[in-house]
């Protein structure tokens, strides 16, 4: 059997040490009737075999090219550099535990709260958390913070947040006596104005006058924004956001059908103490080096146990580490010819789509980055039409919102080279 | 060995990474965009060449242990071996390129692969049904309360509290009153077990549920759960379990068997997907018939031969996240399951039974054991018996990094004073199991013979104890606004 | 000034007239360790016999503060967002935490130095 280490000898000689003659000396707690005689499961395979069947099933999936890949609504394909992979496979990363012991975890440490500071930078607020599991989570997670900051009940969304984060606040909510409402007034019953920037359709929003609108109200604003439009638009410390939440897959993580991926938090300092998850600290020791250091635990669940904000126990590391070697990779230059690249070619696409018989930008007043509504004909036999091509198109957003019947958001990134958007074009007008 | 932040290393006209040009004519997002939209000043991140990054986080790396170096004898852990194997598959171009919105046609191979783990898990376990929605420990955790409220909601029926042992890990009572339940502890007995007398005194119509981990935290199997499970149900009220020590008895006994009507679990423990210095995982909840109707949505449906997500679930607590689940982290688990079979999975758990024993063993006479064995796969011993020499569990942990080992969980369950719980899992040698008990004992020797150094261990770790103490404290002087270090991250300190 | 008395919360509490001064005791920060923060109310705010009205924080744990007497918070210890240490170091004398005006009756349940000794250490097993 695969990863056991023990030989028949071995285990005699460790039941001889222990003073036993079999192993149902040891099981002797578990009643007879709780016995069973095995696992309803196959034998265990050869590596080969193991292997085989996997990819078979990995084969019976349709993976679209990353430059023909025109789809968004949360995941994004990216240009990830080398350096991402290779720092992430590294065992001491991929294989450590949680940093509990410092003096044995200085290398996730020290990567996390260069993470920390990565996020608190691109996000203009002052303190990150070590990371959480995803956008929709981090979400939850803001709002949840501004109901106990506020001692106000209500959660206002207003515009169009990610559907499934605006489903998974609504479960984080029923739990803890959460009101979520969607709306655009907020008043003296709510404690945070959620906001996404760009929004899920890849519209721009006024951030700067939700934000104010939160606060005349005395609620909080959370702002829920695109990591890489970061490297454009102005940032949520700049319009005075008090949470800004997200989800970074697009810095550095394969789509992988929907996880893991991570979501990113930072606040302004008088929150700090209402953050949940982890945070990292930099600390000294006896001889004066520097270290890092697992801090302000006392607000977590550990310790806190039934007081904590949150249950939460964890962080996703290797995504967050995923995250810091691609930031720390692409520099804010970097990045910001990202954007750019990205913007340019979702214009142009959208200037060409825009001249398709039956096709017209389903909000033409408003601005986008790099993903935008558009209004098609018939929808469905579109996108199958492009999916026999290789193309995966647009994503059509009425599943969701009824109300946009026929719209289809189209994203374009720096994958997504010149030659592919001719191909798109082409197979949408032919 | 100690390494500068990456923002530390940066300087200003360091090679800056190419990109493709856009290639179309079209304007820019200052030409477009009013400017009160746009970022006033560029974000300060670091500006490195890529050697420069290569050498920095392989030198970081080097500063950590991990399982693929060190043993890990880590209570309710279960640091067992990260197969490589997994990892290749997880990396397949056929699941790490899948999109999440993409049609179900064209992803049957991932949902044929949820629904495997899906069956694997219920027969591991000995449930109807498993969610693999959950991100974590915690909150799978939280999934398994908010869906026995939704059963008790969805019968009318008001319970508002939730019964936890005083040995429980501290996610148990955070989830409970997350889900806005109010937390009542249950006391152990005696020999670290549920004290049935207690619970029965504090079970009621108000209480939604006990949760119990089985072996407790103790690594101590409960050998009266028929009888809990009894109690708990007659009261209308559910039992969760909780899956942290699943390694004990797989192939030997199922939670399911035993009356739980949630069995949670943890991939990144029992079924070995990787700790990654902290996450990601994934923590699957295992269900039994009345509670199916809650399970969050979608849930993988196979019919006429092919796999489908199931939104129409009228009685679904909803999603927990987004998307379906930490589904690479599903591909790892599930190629471990496929390769260890049946046969695999319970002889592991024999062996970390077998392993856990033998190590108990080792250490009689050295450490104290508060509890008569055997154990299960994990023991709690305690540094009490060191209290005449000063030396505390802090200190043994301190002393075995020392010595090239990882400390076992110290400080945990609270009910053990001075405990160190020890897990040695199925994947370590008996060599390596000897070698961690002499350092024990050489740490207690040390700790006769030179107190102070064992005090101020570790030594040779690239940094000695930190001064945590210190560090909390200047965070409270930053958020109080006395001092402008903000401690949480690096700051550029401008002149 | 009248006797110190205390809860078995482990605070401790000195009555001069109408006002209390109210702080932990040496056997809680002794179980706490190093105190790192205190949240406290602001002055002004209504405080109620065996209620929380703050947390105590140190590296390891995290305390409800339970109010001994009900009433409103006159003043808290400036010095204690400086220098949280100071309830290590003297938490019957500079480590004091919150004066309250009380409201109604002064408390007569509390107890005396040596009922509480007595109940700390059956606590503390």
């Amino acid at each position: 059997m695969p990863y056991l280490v023990h030989s028949p000898q071995d285990r005699e000689e460790m039941l001889a040490a222990i003073g036993v003659e079999s192993m149902d000396q040891l099981l002797v707690d578990i009643p007879a009737s709780l016995r069973v005689d095995e696992l309803k499961l196959p034998d265990g395979l050869s590596e080969f075999d193991t292997m085989a069947q996997v990819q078979s099933l990995a084969a019976k999936n349709l993976v679209f090219a990353d430059r023909l890949t025109f789809r968004g609504g949360g995941v994004y394909r990216r240009f990830i550099p080398t350096a991402v992979a290779a720092v992430t496979g590294k065992p001491e990363f991929y294989t450590a535990y949680t940093p509990y012991q410092p003096e044995a975890s200085q290398g996730t440490l020290q990567a996390i709260f260069e993470f920390q500071t990565l996020i608190a930078e691109l996000t203009g607020l002052d303190v990150a958390n070590a990371s959480l599991y995803d956008g929709a989570t981090a979400v939850a997670e803001a709002s949840m913070m501004a109901r106990v900051q506020t001692g106000r009940d209500e959660i206002l969304v207003a515009g169009y947040l990610h559907p499934e984060y605006l489903e998974v606040l609504r479960t984080f909510g029923e739990g803890r006596g959460m009101k979520v409402r969607k709306g655009d007034e907020p008043n003296a019953k709510t404690a945070a104005v959620v906001f996404q920037q760009p929004d899920f359709l890849g519209l721009l929003v006024d951030a700067r006058a939700l934000t104010e609108r939160a606060h005349a109200a005395g609620a909080l604003a959370i702002a829920c924004v695109d990591p890489i439009s970061l490297a454009i638009l102005a940032p949520p410390g700049e319009y005075g956001a008090d949470i800004a939440v997200g989800e970074g897959q697009q810095l550095g993580l394969a789509p992988s059908y929907g996880g893991p991926h991570v979501g990113f938090i930072a606040c302004r300092k008088d929150l700090v103490r209402r953050l949940p998850g982890r945070l990292i600290g930099s600390s000294h020791d006896a001889q004066g080096r520097r270290g890092f250091v697992l801090t302000l635990t006392a607000r977590e669940q550990h310790i806190r146990r039934e007081k904590a904000t949150s249950n939460i126990c964890t962080n996703h590391s290797l995504c967050a580490l995923a995250a810091s070697v691609y930031l720390t990779y692409m520099g804010a230059s970097g990045l910001r010819q990202v954007a750019e690249t990205s913007f340019k070619r979702a214009r142009s696409l959208a200037d060409r789509l825009g001249k398709v018989p039956g096709w017209e930008p389903a909000f033409p007043e408003r601005q986008f980055l790099n993903e935008f509504p558009m209004i098609v004909p018939k929808p469905r036999p579109l996108l199958r039409k492009l999916a026999k091509k290789g193309i995966l198109g647009g994503l059509e957003v009425s599943r969701w919102f009824r109300e946009l019947k026929g719209v289809v958001t189209f994203t374009c990134t720096e994958v997504n080279d010149p030659a592919a958007i001719d191909e798109l074009v082409q197979a949408v007008t032919s | 060995m100690t390494e500068l932040l990456s923002f530390e290393l940066s300087r200003p006209g360091a090679y800056e990474p190419r990109l493709p040009e856009a290639g179309v004519s079209a304007p820019t997002p200052a030409e477009l965009l009013p400017k009160e939209t746009l970022r006033a000043e560029p974000p300060d991140l670091p500006k490195l060449s890529e050697p420069e990054i290569m050498r920095h986080y392989s030198r970081l790396a080097s500063l950590n242990y991990s399982i693929s170096e060190q043993f890990y004898p880590l209570g309710s852990c279960t640091m067992k071996y990260n197969p490589v194997a997994n990892e290749a598959a997880a990396a397949l171009p056929g699941f790490a390129g899948l999109h999440p919105y993409q049609d179900e046609a064209t992803t049957q191979g991932a949902l044929e692969l949820m629904w495997r783990l899906e069956r694997a898990l219920c027969a591991v376990v000995g449930v109807d049904r498993v969610t693999l929605q959950p991100a974590a420990g915690a909150h799978g955790e939280w999934t398994a309360l908010r869906m026995i409220q939704a059963y008790h909601r969805s019968k009318g029926d008001k319970r508002t509290e939730v019964l936890v042992p005083d040995s429980a890990h501290g996610t148990n009572p955070a989830s409970a009153a997350l889900s806005g339940f109010s937390v009542v502890e249950v006391r152990s007995g005696p020999d670290g077990r549920i004290s049935l007398a207690d619970l029965e005194s504090k079970l009621s119509p108000r209480v939604a549920a006990l949760m119990l981990t089985n072996p407790n935290t103790l690594g101590l199997f409960e050998r009266e759960i028929l009888d809990v499970a009894e109690m708990v149900h007659a009261t209308g009220a559910m039992l969760y379990y909780d899956g942290a020590n699943l390694n004990a008895f797989m192939g030997v006994c199922r939670p399911g068997d035993m009356g739980f009507d949630a069995v949670h679990m943890n991939l990144h423990k029992t079924f070995t997907t990787p700790h990654g210095g902290g996450g990601p995982g994934a923590g699957p909840v295992g269900v039994k018939a009345d509670l199916v109707p809650f399970l969050p949505h979608p849930t993988v449906e196979k019919a006429d031969g092919e796999f489908k997500l199931d939104y129409r679930r009228p009685q679904s607590i909803g999603r927990v996240r987004s998307f379906y689940g930490n589904f690479g982290m599903l591909v790892r688990a599930y190629t471990y399951v496929l390769a260890m079979g049946g046969d695999g999975l319970t002889q592991a758990s024999l062996d970390a039974v077998l392993s856990a024993n033998y190590l108990r063993k080792q250490v009689e006479g050295v450490l104290d054991l508060p509890h008569e064995g055997p154990c299960m796969h994990e023991f709690v011993a305690s540094a009490h018996n060191l209290a005449p020499q000063g030396i505390k569990a802090l200190d043994v942990a301190k002393g075995l990094l020392d010595r090239d080992f990882y400390a076992p969980t110290i400080y945990f369950p609270l009910v053990v004073p001075e405990a160190l719980m020890v897990e040695p899992t199925e994947t370590e040698s008996k060599a390596t199991l000897d070698a961690f008990a002499g350092a024990i004992k050489e740490v207690v020797e040390q700790g006769k013979s030179d107190p102070a150094s064992l005090h101020a261990a570790p030594h040779t770790t690239p940094v000695g104890r930190l001064d945590e103490v210190g560090t909390a404290r200047k965070i409270t002087s930053y958020l109080s606004g006395q001092s402008e270090e903000p401690i949480l991250r690096w700051k550029r300190v401008r002149k | 000034m009248a006797e110190r008395q205390y809860t078995k919360t482990h605070e401790w509490i000195t009555v001069d007239g109408k006002t209390a001064t109210v702080g932990i005791t040496d056997f809680a920060q002794a179980q706490l360790g190093d105190v790192v923060f205190l949240d406290l109310p602001k002055p002004g705010r209504k405080v109620t016999r065996g209620e929380a009205f703050g947390v105590v924080e140190s590296v390891k744990a995290a305390s409800d503060l339970f109010a001994p007497v009900s009433g409103t918070v006159a003043s808290v210890n400036d010095k204690l967002s400086t220098n949280p240490e100071l309830v290590n170091s003297d938490p019957y004398g500079d480590g004091w935490i919150m004066k309250v005006e009380i409201s109604g009756e002064a408390p007569t349940d509390l107890m005396d130095e040596g009922a509480y000794k007595k109940a700390a250490e059956e606590s503390a097993h």
